[in-house]
């Protein structure tokens, strides 16, 4: 009971005054918090999972169990260690979405070392290093990510056939899922399970000076980019349209990161069709669509200001193009968001509104 | 007499807030009892607190001048009811910063005599002096002397008068219950506004929100063809000054500025409907309109408040608390603020008595850290970057604070409440205005030391300058002495050599 009740000296019965606690206002109910802003992203990459595992099997679930369990025991362990409570920071769920982008990152068939070192280098040195939650300049999971890469790019560029009625590929059971994670060991010759992710293909194409026509004649390369990869990217659009129309993120970074990635691509194509891959490629393959909804929109790492928030959308979609095109690597999401990421003071400053009332 | 509603411009930023007006707006305003004793303060407006013009023992009259203006800005204090001073003291008084206040407490004899009073006269400078005399003041809440407003406007020259009866906030509706149940003193009070600055145009603005009372005021409508009537959307905080002026008329209050600067005067409807008290009766201002509301509240309304009843009193004869009663708050829920005791008086800024139920209550979820989603800057209604301001509030960095704009903040709550760390930022900003604040002022005593400690090294070195000269010459002057003393000893005795 918030209310003391002092009463009247003559009459014992008549309450004079009523004393309330302090508080501060403004006092209505606030806006939902971080953990139900994260959920609700969690919730948006639930249709990109599931055509996740029916392209390319249950690896990503593995990939999700992994990381997730990872993610959550260094956070949990690192809080101890500073000696605060583990559990209300872990309900934010921000560790969990880290551990789920860095499992959609890598291939299905990953071993688990490595998506384990993924998410403990993202939460123990991208995160709690810095100092923890809303401290961190880089993307948590794109450094893990980005570590595990550079660690072990033969088995982080293997990944697996999509599956389709009409390719006869072979595709591994769930057994052999589980054995090859576990122990990196499949059972059966390894190639004989995994393929080049399109953009390899066609990088590789290009470097034995094959026309992109001619990748697009292959029968891995679907209507755009790739069988499988396009409904993946479907499902994160979809994913993202509904984030934008939920309000958990605002449309600046993605229109910006697609913008940036498919405007040059666009020109280059027009240029010269046979060298250059065309906007529609670059839009569906690789991660281009989790980066524009689900990495560049980490409010911690990426700008705050609308105008900042354009510019760094842009810069990562003009990186991924260009690293796609003569970098060293197929795909460039992860390079460029952590490379934008080291701007992101810059932006912030030169991007401030103008407050109203004044010059 | 048009309505162009669609020239609107529209505020960046603002939030729709859940109104929570039904709960208070359906019945008519019912007049609070005179309480058995009143406890008014001498400052009730913003600017300097009023003198006593009264000492203890003496007889009020209901009107009669108890405080008078000292300083700048100011305004006179009137009994609320006839009754004798019994003390003047300091009180707790319901406002931020210092609590403390000089207040005259009268107790009242129950006969509620009135002072006689004529209506001013037409003249415009008789009006403003009347306005000043009557102690009325911006009753929206920051209760500036309505005279000194219009004084300093037409020192520049007034176009337009915006009455505000917008009322954004959320539960309140004094304005509200005021427009429909007096829109003719309302509009009146506009066009002896107009009168009085000689403006082209006067504006009611109204939220779309309270159709009953945009109806009203249409009925009654205005003969006079400077009077416009605007809806404004229901989005908070459109109501506050700057605000309005900017949605109204597309013009932005320069920072540090006034709506003077602009030719733009804004009042409140209520001050309007005081104003037209005065010219028909010559009564002073001694009470207003309160909306006690809330889930805590037994019978939620508007009353008609004598200024000094205790909010007891108000509570009272709003049927008292109920058992959900949580937490008192004086003004709205964003930018009121919370009171620990009933006992205090209600002030010429107090709109609303909200008594909180346990449903409106904050999120159990903790505090956390700023996640910089920019939610705060995107819901800005002056365009600031809350996050950022956050960032160098925690680290007193006053200059980058200046350069963010820190003074521009308005308080509005608006980032506090779309928070997800729940952060209670506009405190924050508070508390960084008042740190600001006291750095400048311990800075100029800083600078004021320094001016009087190097005036004070000039003069001692001025001073030593004179002394090392003085004994400069002294010691020429005695060398010279001693020289031709020697020569003077010496001489004789060269003589007397050879003399010898």
């Amino acid at each position: 009971m918030p209310l003391l009740l002092s009463y009247s000296v003559d009459d014992p019965n008549r309450v004079t005054t009523v004393k309330f606690e302090a508080a501060i206002t403004p006092y209505l109910r606030p806006s939902a918090g971080v953990g139900a802003v994260m959920l609700q992203v969690l919730y948006a990459l639930v249709p990109a999972v599931l055509a996740h595992c029916w392209y390319f099997g249950p690896g990503i679930v593995i990939n999700i169990i992994v990381a997730t369990t990872a993610a959550v025991a260094t956070e949990a362990l690192i809080l101890r260690a500073k000696g605060s409570e583990p559990i209300p920071a872990i309900s934010d769920f921000t560790a969990v979405l880290t551990a789920v982008l860095i499992a959609f990152a890598l291939p299905p068939l990953t071993p688990w070392w490595i998506t384990a070192t993924a998410s403990v280098i993202a939460i123990a040195v991208a995160k709690h290093l810095y100092g923890g939650l809303g401290k961190n300049p880089f993307n948590p999971a794109m450094v893990g990510y980005a570590a595990a890469l550079v660690s072990f790019p033969v088995e982080l560029s293997a990944w697996l056939p999509p599956k389709m009625g009409d390719l006869d590929y072979t595709h591994p059971s769930l057994m052999q899922t589980l054995r090859y994670t576990l122990t990196g060991d499949a059972g059966v010759a390894f190639d004989a399970l995994t393929r080049a992710t399109p953009l390899d293909s066609v990088r590789v194409a290009f470097a034995e000076s094959r026309t992109m026509s001619e990748s697009a004649a292959a029968p891995w390369f679907g209507d755009f980019a790739g069988r499988g990869w396009e409904w993946i990217n479907n499902y994160i659009a979809l994913g993202g349209m509904w984030m934008l129309f939920r309000r958990i993120i605002r449309w600046q970074i993605p229109v910006a990161v697609l913008a940036g990635a498919l405007i040059p691509a666009t020109i280059a194509s027009l240029i010269s069709p046979d060298n250059f891959a065309g906007p529609g490629f670059h839009l569906f393959a690789g991660a281009l669509m989790l980066g524009a909804f689900f990495i560049a929109t980490d409010p911690v790492s990426g700008a705050t200001t609308p105008r900042g928030r354009l510019l760094y959308g842009f810069g990562i979609g003009v990186l991924t193009w260009i690293i796609r095109t003569w970098g060293a690597y197929p795909d460039g999401v992860a390079f460029a968001v952590l490379l934008m990421n080291m701007a992101v003071p810059l932006i912030d400053r030169v991007s401030r509104p103008r407050v109203l009332g004044r010059e | 007499m048009s309505a162009p509603t669609e020239n609107l411009h529209s505020l960046p930023g603002g939030l729709r807030l859940p109104a929570n007006k039904r709960l208070s707006n359906a019945t008519q305003i019912i007049d609070v009892p005179v309480p058995t004793h009143l406890v008014v303060p001498l400052q009730q407006h913003s600017g300097e607190t009023s003198l006593a013009t009264v000492s203890v023992g003496d007889a009020v009259l209901h009107g009669s001048v108890i405080g008078e203006p000292e300083g700048a800005v100011g305004t006179y204090v009137h009994a609320p009811t006839s009754g004798s001073v019994i003390s003047i003291e300091a009180r707790q008084l319901p406002r931020r910063g210092e609590p403390h206040g000089i207040c005259v407490i009268i107790e009242s004899d129950g006969h509620d005599r009135r002072k006689t009073s004529t209506p001013p006269a037409k003249d415009r400078t008789a009006l403003l002096a009347a306005v000043h005399a009557a102690g009325i003041v911006g009753l929206g809440g920051a209760v500036y002397p309505a005279a000194q407003k219009i004084t300093q406007g037409l020192l520049s020259g007034i176009e337009t008068v915006i009455l505000n009866g917008v009322e954004c906030e959320s539960y309140i509706t004094c304005d509200d219950r005021l427009m429909r149940e007096q829109p003719t003193a309302v509009i009146r009070g506009l066009e002896t506004l107009l009168d009085l600055t000689d403006a082209k145009r006067g504006i009611i603005a109204v939220e779309s929100d309270k159709p009953e009372a945009w109806q009203a005021l249409r009925d009654v409508g205005s003969r006079d063809s400077r009077v416009e009537f605007v809806q404004i959307p229901a989005i908070y905080p459109s109501g506050a000054e700057d605000q309005l002026i900017y949605l109204v008329c597309g013009q932005e209050v320069p920072s540090g500025g006034l709506p003077g600067d602009l030719g733009i005067l804004v009042q409140n409807v209520g001050t309007s409907a005081a104003i037209t008290a005065l010219v028909d009766s010559g009564h002073p201002l001694t009470s207003r309109i309160v909306t006690v509301t809330g889930e805590g509240v037994e019978r939620p309304g508007n009353y008609r408040v004598r200024f000094g009843t205790p909010i007891a009193d108000v509570v009272a004869a709003a049927g008292g608390y109920n058992s959900n009663a949580h937490r008192l708050l004086v003004g709205g829920p964003m930018t009121g603020f919370a009171l620990t005791d009933d006992a205090l008086p209600v002030t010429k800024s107090c709109n609303c008595l909200l008594v909180t139920g346990p449903a409106v209550q904050l999120s159990n979820e903790p505090r956390r850290e700023c996640i910089r989603c920019g939610e705060c800057a995107a819901h800005c209604p002056v365009r600031l970057l809350p996050q950022s301001l956050y960032h160098y509030s925690s680290r007193h960095d006053h200059a980058v604070l200046a350069e963010l704009g820190l003074k521009d903040c308005i308080e509005c709550g608006c980032c506090d409440l779309v928070c997800p760390s729940h952060i209670p930022l506009t405190q924050i900003f508070r508390d960084a205005k008042h740190s600001v604040a006291v750095d400048s002022h311990a800075k100029q005593r800083a600078l004021r030391a320094e001016d009087r400690y190097r005036a004070h090294i000039a003069r001692a070195e001025s001073r030593s300058a004179v002394v090392a000269d003085a004994r400069e010459q002294k010691k020429r002057a005695a060398s010279a002495d001693a020289i031709a003393a020697i020569v003077q000893r010496r001489r004789p005795k060269q003589s007397n050599d050879r003399e010898v």
